[in-house]
């Protein structure tokens, strides 16, 4: 990226962009390559102080490979972060992601999977859970090539809003040249369950109890398999 | 032990509850019928303070507690117990979890040690059993996937590893196979002690035949119009609710 970013450019349109210009310039995004029939892990975890945060990743996974990452955002007064994945022929990738906010924090998942070669899956995991007046946004664009026959794309993106001045946005896009392709997606952003709370309640959970049960059940999803993280983001949200 | 008085209560300004009176001594066993849409849920709702009923008259006690004044999770720890009509899932939250965690909070609550990880699990396995359900599916996620009849044999188990002073169960028997009929009428006489009061809310006398209840309740426009002993059931049975619906 050479020049500044404007809410036209689509990946950008929910960032808060004065946040981006005083981090600007933005370091590179950091290279990742997995060979044949390799398998892989990573995480990428954001929960510094009061600073901007921003991670850009660029993966490749060659034929056969697999990538299984995690995102864990829950720091920074602007946190983002950037996923490029390009998948081979049969290559997996399997995306994790949850974004955690409270305060002014304005937190964000992007993510472009590209599927340039037939037969690749791809499974992604978003939940968002957000409070006061924070904003957590995913935007996430799946690319399948015109040659890129039984692509597997799924999305689903969950948004809990824990307050009423609090946002989530979910965009996903598809963009399928190839016409033998299963891709789907689905996107819903609610509130804590009243019916849930009053069954908490009426067996002697606390309001406090109930809400941290709750909010924990709605992310395991994103973190199963990364049961650190899901630690982290547990005491996040009991903090 | 459970003594409501000239309740009234509102939904959405609407009175649903209609200056109900009530006493159910302790070691009791009372029945409420009445025909749908009297109130019946409402009343279990109001005694167990969910949000969006309110309360515009009278008064409910809980062994001299007064009810009305404590919050849901207050009500639970001073000994109420509602088993809900429709109980709810959760998914996300095991079954041992939920239990796990609304036993102790109870025990916090009253000031009493919280139950050790074994002792919990003894009590859960062992009540589980009793009302056949497997320590399986206890580990799945609460009521998610559970049939119909499973969901009420549920709401015994956590009735009986809560162990309330006063027990509300809203149409638990409905839904239950006579298998499960008889299981579910077992564990409600097993409680059936002056430690407990108890309120069957049902439509059905086929319960009653497994636990006579000392008293019975008729429940309509959201008062009680008629009480009488087990006879009264069965009375009911035969000639419905139009007599009473017309007085
Ligand atoms: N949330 C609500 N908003 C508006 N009206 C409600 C609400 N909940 C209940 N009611 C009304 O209150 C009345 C009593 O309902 P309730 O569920 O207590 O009846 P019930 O006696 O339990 O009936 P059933 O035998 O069918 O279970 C009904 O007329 C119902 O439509
Ligand atoms: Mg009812």
């Amino acid at each position: 990226m050479t020049a500044l970013p404007t809410r036209r450019d689509e990946a950008w349109r929910y960032s808060d962009l004065a946040a981006v210009e005083r981090a600007w310039p933005l370091a590179p995004a950091a290279t990742l390559a997995i060979g044949p029939g390799e398998h892989a892990t990573r995480t990428i975890v954001q929960d510094g102080g009061n600073a901007t945060a921003v991670d850009a990743l660029d993966v490749t996974i060659a034929a056969g490979g697999s990538l299984t990452l995690h995102i864990l955002a829950m720091g920074g007064d602007f946190g983002r972060v950037a996923v490029d994945v390009t998948l081979g022929d049969g290559a997996r990738f399997d995306l994790g992601g949850v974004i955690l906010g409270r305060g002014d924090a304005v937190r964000e998942i992007v993510t472009t999977v590209r599927h340039a070669a037939p037969n690749a899956t791809s499974r992604q995991v978003i939940r968002t859970v957000v409070d006061d007046r924070a904003t957590g946004s995913y935007l996430g664009k799946v690319a399948v090539a015109r040659h890129a026959q039984k692509s597997d794309a799924v999305q689903s993106i969950k948004a809990l809003l824990l307050a009423r001045g609090a946002t989530a946005n979910a965009k996903p896009e598809l963009e399928i040249f190839a016409d033998d392709v299963k891709c789907a997606h689905g996107a819903t952003v609610g509130e804590l369950d009243a019916n849930a709370l009053f069954y908490l309640a009426s067996r002697g959970i606390a309001p406090a109890e109930a809400k941290a049960l709750l909010t924990e059940a709605f992310i395991t999803d994103a973190l199963a398999g990364a049961p650190e993280l899901a630690e982290r983001a547990i005491a996040w949200l009991r903090a | 032990m459970l003594e409501i008085t000239d309740l009234r209560a509102d939904i959405d300004g609407k009175p649903i509850l209609d200056g109900l009176t009530l006493t159910v001594g302790a070691g009791e066993v009372h029945a409420i019928m009445g025909p749908n849409g009297a109130g019946k849920s409402t009343l279990g709702y109001v005694l167990a303070g969910r949000a969006g009923y309110e309360v515009t008259g009278g008064s409910v006690t809980l062994g001299g507690v007064d009810l009305l004044a404590l919050d849901a999770h207050e009500r639970a720890a001073a000994g109420l117990f509602l088993g809900l009509q429709y109980p709810v899932e959760i998914p996300g939250v095991s079954n041992l979890t939920f239990l796990r965690t609304a036993l102790n909070a109870q025990r916090r609550a009253r000031g009493e040690a919280e139950a050790s990880g074994a002792e919990f699990m003894r009590l859960a396995r062992a009540e589980a059993e009793g009302f056949g359900l497997s320590l399986d599916m206890l580990k799945r996620p609460v009521n998610v996937g559970f049939s119909g009849g499973e969901k009420k044999r549920n709401e015994m188990v956590q009735m009986a590893v809560l162990g309330p002073r006063v027990a509300v169960l809203d149409e638990t028997d409905s839904g239950l196979d006579i298998d499960a009929l008889r299981v579910v009428a077992d564990g409600i006489n097993r409680g059936r002690s002056p430690a407990r009061a108890t309120l069957l809310i049902t439509h059905y006398q086929r319960l009653l035949d497994y636990v006579v209840p000392d008293r019975v309740h008729v429940l309509v426009a959201g008062r009680i119009v008629r009480s009488g002993g087990p006879e009264l059931a069965r009375e009911l049975e035969a000639s419905g609710y139009a007599l009473d619906q017309a007085a």
